[in-house]
C-alpha cells in the first residue's frame, strides 16, 4: 500500500461532475499527513475536455481509462475500470462523490477489492495509528458518527456534495491511460437510451441553487414563479412531499425522505412548513432561506435567514431583484 | 423463476432519535421498528411478478436482524412472500453492510434465484451499500434506484429505468441480476387479514454464524468500517427574520446572500 490518495472524478459527457473536483480537497489534506500524492481518476470515452478541467483543480498524476465501451456507465464495467485503477497505484484511501453514481460504484470496487466503505463523508481525518476516521450524518440527518477505517486495507469513502470547495489554480499533471480489460460478464449491462430530462431547469441533484415550493403555492401554474426564480439563479425548481402529491410537480423534484436527499449551496424554500421528512433531504444544505406566512413554522428553526410573508408576494420580488444583479 | 427479497428493518421515519450516553449507538430501547419504506416497493415489485407470469416459482424474503426483525418479515409474508430466511446471531450485529453483503452472498449464493430485489436505500444508515455491494459479492450485475421494470417474457433479462442526474436511463440486464427499488416502482396495496393469517403459517427460516461455511473467512476479507461517537446533528446558528415592507425584506435578502453567505 503506498501513501497516494486515490480520487475518482466523475465525468458524464466529457464534464466533470463538480462534486468529483471538490473530492480533491479532502484529499489534498489526507495526502499532506500521509506524504503521498493526489492521484485523480477519469473513466470514460473521448474525455479530452474533462482532463484539461481536471487539471485546473489541481491533482499530481492523471489515470485516464480510456475505452469505447465506457461512453456510458455501467456500474460492472466501471467497477473493473475503478478496481484496475486502484490496482495500479495501490492508495491508501480513495475517494468518491457521493453523487448518483459515486453511491452506486463505490459498495462495487469496495468489495471487489476487499476495501472497508463509508458513505455521504462530510468530515475526513487520520488518526494517530494512521487509520482514516470519517463523520457522517445518518438518521434522516437527525444523527452524525464518526467511521474508523482499519489501518490495514484500503479505505474508500464517498463524500457528500458541496461539503468542500473544489481546489482551482491548477497546473499540468502527470498523465497514465490505463487499459480497459473488460472482466467476464462486462457486457451483462447494456445501456438503451439517455433521455435528458427537466428541459432548460437542472435536476435537483446537480445544482447548486435550489428553489423549492410547497403545497401553499396551490397548483401547478403557480409553479411559474417558481420557475422564474429559478431560472434567475440558474437553479434546480424542487417541491416538498405534499406538493408533489397533490400533483403541482411530478415526484423527480421531490426533495425530503422518500425523495431526494440535497445538499446545494443555497436552497430557498417557498411555502414550506418543514415538515420532519421535507427536511430530513435538505437540512445539509449550506446556506438556507424559508419564506412562510407562519412564522412557527419548523423551516425558519433551520433557515439561515426568513421572511415571514406571502410568498405570492415575496418569491416575483426576489425574482426582479436577482435579475438585477444580472448573474 | 426464483426471487428473493432482501429487506432491513428500521426506526420509522418519525421516530425521535436519541443518542445513547457512551456514544456507541443510538437509543435503541422503546423505538418503533418498521420495514424500510423501499423494501416495501421491492416486496410488492416481486409479488406482482409472481402474480402476472406463470414462470414465478417462489419469492423468498430475507433479513438479518434480531429477534425483533422477524416482526418484518412477517409484513412481507403478508404481502404474499412464500417463505423466509432469517439469519440471526448476535456475531451478525456487529457486522458492517460490505461483511453484511458478504454474508448474505454466502447464505443465497447456492439458492437457484434468478432475480434479487432491494430497496434503494435504508433510511437509517442512509446509505445504499447493500444492494450493489451483495451484487458484487455475487458477480452480477446490478441496476440502482429503479422506477420501472419489466422483465423478458423469456425471463432471460429485464428492462430497466431510472432517473439518474437531469436524466432517464433505460437500460437491458442480463439475468441474474440486482435491483434496487425507487419510490414508486409499483402501485402499493396493503395486506388483506386473511394474508395477514396465512402468513403466520408461512415457513421461516433461522440461520446462525455455524450454519454459515467458512463465516469468519466471508466477512473477514472486507470491510471492518466501525461506528461510534454517535452525536445529535450540529445546531444551525439562529437564522435572521427578516422584517419590513417586501420591497426592503427582499433587497436585504440579496444583500445577505451575495455579502454575508456568499451563495449568489
Amino acid at each position: 500500500m503506498t501513501n497516494d490518495i486515490l480520487v475518482f472524478v466523475e465525468q458524464r459527457d466529457d464534464r466533470v461532475h463538480p462534486a468529483g473536483l471538490q473530492c480533491l480537497t479532502p484529499a489534498r489534506e489526507l495526502a499532506g499527513k500521509t506524504g503521498g500524492q493526489v492521484v485523480a481518476c477519469l473513466i470514460g470515452e473521448g474525455i479530452d475536455q474533462a482532463t484539461a478541467a481536471l487539471e485546473q483543480a489541481g491533482p499530481d498524476r492523471i489515470l485516464i481509462v480510456r475505452d469505447p465501451a465506457l461512453k456510458d456507465y455501467s456500474a460492472l464495467r466501471y467497477r473493473t475500470a475503478l478496481a484496475a485503477a486502484v490496482e495500479h497505484c495501490d492508495p491508501k484511501v480513495l475517494l468518491l462523490p457521493a453523487s448518483f453514481m459515486g453511491r452506486d460504484l463505490a459498495p462495487r470496487v469496495a468489495m471487489r477489492t476487499g476495501a472497508a466503505l463509508a458513505t455521504d463523508v462530510i468530515e475526513l481525518t487520520l488518526t494517530d495509528d494512521g487509520a482514516l476516521d470519517v463523520v457522517r450524518p445518518l438518521y434522516n440527518g437527525k444523527a452524525t458518527c464518526h467511521v474508523t477505517f482499519p489501518a490495514d486495507r484500503l479505505a474508500i469513502a464517498s463524500v457528500r456534495p458541496n461539503t468542500f470547495a473544489a481546489p482551482t489554480g491548477g497546473s499540468a499533471a502527470q498523465k497514465e491511460e490505463i487499459p480497459y480489460a473488460p472482466a467476464p460478464g462486462d457486457d451483462r449491462i447494456t445501456v438503451k437510451e439517455v433521455a435528458k430530462t427537466g428541459g432548460d431547469i437542472k435536476d435537483v441533484t446537480e445544482a447548486d441553487i435550489i428553489v423549492s415550493g410547497g403545497r401553499a403555492l396551490k397548483s401547478e401554474e403557480n409553479f411559474k414563479i417558481i420557475y422564474d426564480l429559478a431560472r434567475v439563479l440558474d437553479a434546480a425548481v424542487g417541491a416538498s412531499r405534499a406538493a408533489c402529491d397533490a400533483g403541482y410537480q411530478p415526484h423527480s423534484r421531490q426533495v425530503g425522505l422518500t425523495g431526494k436527499t440535497v445538499t446545494p449551496k443555497l436552497y430557498i424554500a417557498c411555502g414550506i412548513s418543514g415538515a420532519i421528512q421535507h427536511l430530513a433531504g435538505m437540512r445539509g444544505s449550506k446556506t438556507i432561506v424559508a419564506i412562510n406566512t407562519d412564522p412557527e413554522a419548523p423551516m425558519f428553526k433551520v433557515a439561515d435567514y426568513g421572511i415571514v410573508d406571502d410568498l405570492f408576494k415575496v418569491v416575483p420580488a426576489l425574482t426582479e431583484e436577482v435579475r438585477k444583479l444580472e448573474l | 423463476m426464483k426471487i428473493l427479497v432482501v429487506v432491513k428493518q428500521v426506526p420509522d421515519s418519525t421516530t425521535n432519535i436519541k443518542i445513547r450516553p457512551d456514544g456507541e449507538d443510538i437509543e435503541r430501547d422503546g423505538v418503533k421498528m418498521v420495514l424500510d419504506p423501499f423494501d416495501e416497493f421491492a416486496i410488492e415489485q416481486a409479488v406482482q411478478l409472481k402474480e402476472k407470469r406463470s414462470d414465478v416459482e417462489s419469492v423468498t424474503v430475507l433479513i438479518v436482524g434480531p429477534q425483533k426483525a422477524a416482526e418484518a418479515l412477517r409484513t412481507t409474508l403478508a404481502v404474499g412472500a412464500d417463505d423466509a430466511i432469517h439469519l440471526l446471531d448476535e456475531a451478525f450485529d456487529t457486522l458492517d453492510e460490505l461483511q453484511t453483503a458478504a454474508l448474505i452472498a454466502a447464505v443465497v449464493r447456492d439458492g437457484g434465484y434468478d432475480l434479487v430485489l432491494r430497496g434503494k436505500q435504508e433510511i437509517d444508515l442512509d446509505s445504499g451499500q447493500l444492494g450493489p455491494a451483495l451484487a458484487e459479492a455475487l458477480d452480477w450485475p446490478h441496476v440502482g434506484a429503479v422506477t420501472r421494470l419489466e422483465v423478458a417474457a423469456d425471463g432471460k433479462s429485464l428492462a430497466a429505468s431510472r432517473r439518474i442526474e437531469g436524466a432517464e436511463e433505460r437500460v437491458e440486464v442480463a439475468l441474474p441480476a440486482l435491483i434496487t427499488c425507487e419510490k414508486g416502482l409499483c402501485e402499493m396495496r396493503y395486506p388483506s387479514l386473511p394474508n395477514l393469517m396465512k402468513a403466520k403459517k408461512k415457513p421461516v427460516k433461522t440461520l446462525a454464524a455455524a450454519d454459515v461455511p467458512g463465516f469468519a473467512e466471508v466477512i473477514g476479507r472486507v470491510g471492518g468500517a466501525r461506528m461510534h461517537r454517535f452525536a445529535p446533528p450540529p445546531e444551525r446558528p439562529p437564522g435572521k427574520i427578516l422584517e419590513g415592507e417586501t420591497a426592503e425584506t427582499v433587497k436585504e435578502l440579496v444583500r445577505l446572500l451575495r455579502e454575508e453567505a456568499k451563495a449568489i
